[in-house]
């Protein structure tokens, strides 16, 4: 079955996978970039201060 | 009482104020986004000539919105940084320009999505569809830019001027439905009225309101770190309490 048949025949899954759950996808895989990305600055921030204070 | 304004526009005083906001902004958007959601697929009426394929415009709109609305942000902010200095201002435009092209993507991939039961075709080089993909490239343009260079004082003012000068497009993107004979309908809702049915109304609203407040949200998180990043030499960063733990 081609893709132009199947999205005519359901309509609400070709929208709701195609663009709503793209687009979630889009927002949770950010959230997830931002979290690490927030992780990985405040562990360089405490290991140059720690290395400071040792040094 | 005076709120003082200027006082937020140090990194100093806008770090703790930016994390007591996260949590509000990110949950606003998450009901809204149910909600809007919920309005868009239980409440709203199929559409009489599109069918159920319309109820893409729910995410598609806002995204668009938004990328055009986020990149004149951007840009003010660059132009704030390269202007008056001003360390928080530049902060602010890096952190805004990932969250932009996520939307310009979001709007191009879901305008694809319609384009094809309605149109036939995935992508044409029509005036809007073109100028929203160069918005894109602007935003990735201006990411790149930034990281390429190291000193970040430097980079902030070569990539705010791309986004100063890529601003000019954004008028484009808006007017061009206008301006050249396109395939993309013009403006449903204006300022002078809208012949959109309500319930339909309603839910492109909410979900409008629900990518607002979720781009407030995430951009604040970012700024954080970028905060964090750029300041990590200072004292009062070395102070915070989640850099103590």
């Amino acid at each position: 079955m081609s893709l132009d048949i199947w999205m005519r025949e359901n309509p609400l899954t070709y929208v709701w996978v195609g663009s709503y759950a793209v687009a979630l996808l889009v927002f949770a895989i950010e959230v997830a970039m931002v979290v690490h990305k927030r992780k990985i600055t405040l562990q360089q921030v405490r290991l140059l201060i720690e290395a400071e204070e040792s040094a | 009482m005076a709120i003082n304004w200027f006082k937020y526009s140090a990194p100093t005083t806008f770090y703790p104020l930016a994390g007591k906001l996260i949590p509000w902004f990110a949950a606003s958007s998450a009901i809204l986004f149910a909600a809007g959601l919920y309005l868009g697929f239980v409440v709203a009426p199929s559409d009489a000539t599109q069918g159920e394929f319309y109820r893409i415009i729910y995410i598609h709109v806002p995204s668009s919105i938004l990328s055009m609305f986020l990149y004149l942000v951007m840009a003010g902010y660059a132009a704030l940084g390269l202007i008056f200095n001003t360390r928080l201002s530049s902060m602010m435009a890096s952190a805004v320009a990932p969250t932009g092209a996520l939307f310009a993507f979001i709007a191009l991939w879901t305008g694809a999505l319609w384009g094809k039961p309605m149109w036939g075709a995935w992508w044409v080089w029509d005036a809007r569809l073109t100028s929203e993909l160069i918005l894109l490239f602007l935003y990735l343009g201006f990411i790149a830019l930034h990281a390429s260079i190291d000193d970040p004082r430097r980079a902030d003012r070569a990539a705010a001027l791309l986004a100063i000068v890529g601003s000019v497009n954004v008028p484009i993107i808006y007017f061009s439905v206008k301006w050249w004979n396109t395939l993309h309908q013009g403006s449903t809702i204006k300022f002078t009225g809208t012949s959109m049915q309500v319930t339909m109304q309603q839910s492109m609203f909410t979900m409008l309101a629900a990518c607002w407040l979720y781009a407030i949200a995430i951009i604040l998180m970012r700024v954080r770190s970028i905060i964090l990043e750029r300041e990590r030499n200072t004292k009062w960063i070395t102070e915070l309490a989640e850099v103590k733990k």
